[in-house]
């Protein structure tokens, strides 16, 4: 069996993010990057299953910049066996739908019989790239999954909901969606490391694709970021002051009751 | 032509999902922007009865699809009568609550419509008869501004940000023949959990983080169980097993915006602030008065949280 594991290239979530000097993108240089924790999880999960079926392979694919190779070569260090990544200058700033284009039009070249995708990616947390994929592939997606099992050409999946859990059912080949608590992703270690500089990643252009770039082009585009700004910048923490605990807590109180108007 | 504003309620045993409020009254304000009309569509098997109740937040028309097949929400099902709806009446905007669920729909319905779709918005405004939404990015950390362009254009508001309005219409409500198309997806076993305001839809959010120092969250379940709130976690203390996964607030968990966030025991990581920071109001309980989290909050307290949070309490009962 083979499974795909769609994978994006995210700045580290411990990293504070910066704003350029036209204010239309975030500055790159000098940010840290990661794999979408979301994502790794699809990694993690994507290996479990070739480790128990004892066969099949697992191929992650991602759309992005070259940098984006790094995160391709942590997952195959993980444990995943091959890697693509589709890479253009006519992509430039791909919203979520054309991405989600970009991918589909790749995975007709590989042969799956599962995706497993990140719930959203956290940077631009838009969640709209696996449902579109599941889309244009016409296959079934099963959102925020912490549970799964693959049993006779069919896939179980405990989903998260608002107020709890959903057991379903769908037949293979499908897309499901990662949600934490689905499994804890292992590290990678230093031989399993050095081994993925071996494994093959392949680099692949619009065109290879059988991709208009002009068709993609930013005419195309439905979303498209006008600015970026900080959030409102709070005021200085005021600290609240006491001799004892009680006094503390009856001026932590008084304060949010007559000055915040919270209580 | 396209023309209209159409919104997507949420409705579960006959009841609406606070969000959808919220959603109807910000529908209601670019309806009457735009000199347009408001749509609203309710989902289910038995919803007619909740139905008339939107009238009272501003709908001129309410569609009302029921099916027994639409009692439990299979996004298979609920997609393409949206689609059919959309395609037939054809909306400028059509906006969702970005709850868990409606995520989901809003996702596939902009997927099969080719559709921009602006997530977790924070805002929105018009240029001409295009929208722009205000939605944050990186958890909390930014600040964008989308253009969304082509018809429809979609945008899940994010919950707990726009206020639900009370506005009189004589709204008419229209019952829809619904085309049922074949589930892929076989439900097998609902696993509800206790019936809890979800994080993001609460005003109060009391975390705790690894100055919990395990499992035991009495003391901040206590507060805010008083306070109608829910408890929420960071990601160290999920990480250790000490709450689910369903509480952790952060950048790689929920982004909440309450009216009141309590943050006890927590240092304040970056990523823990990236899903809080655009609470109301936030307060900080810490022992370390060097703790990052002080430089986000409005109110902070130095102090074993151990005896602070029962102390709060006293007072709060007082």
């Amino acid at each position: 069996m083979n499974v795909v594991v769609l994978l994006k290239q995210v700045p580290d979530t411990e990293s504070l993010i910066e704003i350029n000097a036209d204010a239309s993108d975030i500055k790159t240089d000098n940010l840290k990057w990661i794999m979408n924790p979301y994502d790794e999880l699809a990694v993690e999960e994507g290996i479990r299953i070739r480790e128990k079926l004892g066969s099949g392979k697992v191929i992650v694919l991602s759309v992005g910049p070259e940098r984006a190779t790094a995160a391709i070569r942590t997952a195959l260090a993980m444990g995943a066996d091959e890697g693509v990544l589709i890479t253009d200058p006519a992509l430039g700033k791909p919203d979520p739908l054309t991405t989600a284009k970009v991918l589909a039009a790749a995975l007709k070249a590989v042969p799956f019989d599962l995706i497993i995708a990140g719930q959203r990616a956290v940077d631009d947390d838009s969640y709209l790239v696996p449902a579109a994929v599941a889309e244009y592939l016409g296959i079934p997606m099963l959102g925020m999954v912490v549970r799964q099992e693959i049993r006779g050409g069919k896939i179980q999946c405990e989903q998260s909901l608002q107020d709890g859990t959903a057991v379903v059912e769908t037949d293979l080949p499908a897309l499901f969606t990662t949600q934490r608590g689905l499994n804890q992703p292992r590290y990678a270690s230093l031989p399993n490391i050095m081994k993925a500089k071996k494994k093959p990643l392949e680099t692949k252009s619009l065109a290879a694709l059988g991709l208009d770039a002009a068709q993609l082009g930013a005419d195309a585009l439905k979303t498209r970021i006008l600015s970026l700004a900080f959030p409102p910048q709070r005021k200085v923490c005021k600290m609240i002051a006491g001799e004892t605990v009680e006094e503390k807590a009856a001026r932590l109180v008084q304060t949010l009751h007559e000055e915040a108007g919270v209580l | 032509m396209s023309d209209g504003i159409l919104v997507v309620t949420e409705c579960a045993d006959n009841r609406f999902r606070k969000s959808t409020y919220e959603v109807v009254s910000e529908g209601r304000r670019l309806s009457d922007q735009l000199n347009t009309s408001l749509t609203v569509v309710v989902l289910g098997s038995d919803v007619l009865s909740a139905a008339a109740e939107l009238k009272h937040y501003g709908a001129d028309r309410v569609l009302v699809c029921e099916a027994p097949e639409l009692a439990d929400f299979d996004s298979d099902r609920f997609t393409p009568i949206l689609f059919d709806i959309v395609t037939a009446r054809q909306p400028k905007i059509v906006l969702f609550s970005a709850s868990i669920r409606d995520k989901q729909l809003a996702t596939r319905l902009a997927a099969k419509l080719h559709a921009g779709l602006a997530m977790e918005c924070t805002g929105l405004a018009l240029e001409g008869e295009n929208l722009i939404a205000t939605r944050s990015m990186y958890g909390s950390k930014l600040i964008a501004k989308v253009a969304l362009a082509g018809t429809p254009q979609i945008a899940a508001l994010r919950p707990n940000v726009f206020p639900a309005a009370a506005v009189e219409k004589a709204s008419e409500i229209e019952r829809i023949q619904v085309k049922l198309v074949p589930s892929r997806i076989r439900l097998i076993e609902k696993r509800q959990s206790v019936a809890k305001l979800d994080l993001t839809e609460s005003d109060v959010v009391v975390s705790g983080g690894r100055g919990l120092g395990g499992a035991d969250f009495s003391v901040l379940e206590t507060l805010a169980g008083l306070l109608g709130g829910v408890v929420g976690a960071t990601r160290s203390a999920v990480d250790e097993g000490w709450r689910p996964h369903a509480d952790q607030v952060g950048q790689t968990g929920k982004v909440v915006s309450p009216k009141l966030y309590l943050a006890c025991g927590i240092s304040g990581a970056i990523q823990h602030i990236a899903g809080m920071s655009s609470s109301g109001c936030i307060v900080a309980i810490n022992k370390d008065s060097d703790a990052p989290i002080f430089r986000y909050a409005d109110y902070g307290i130095v102090g074993n949280l151990f005896e602070l949070v029962p102390a709060i309490v006293k007072q709060i009962q007082k």
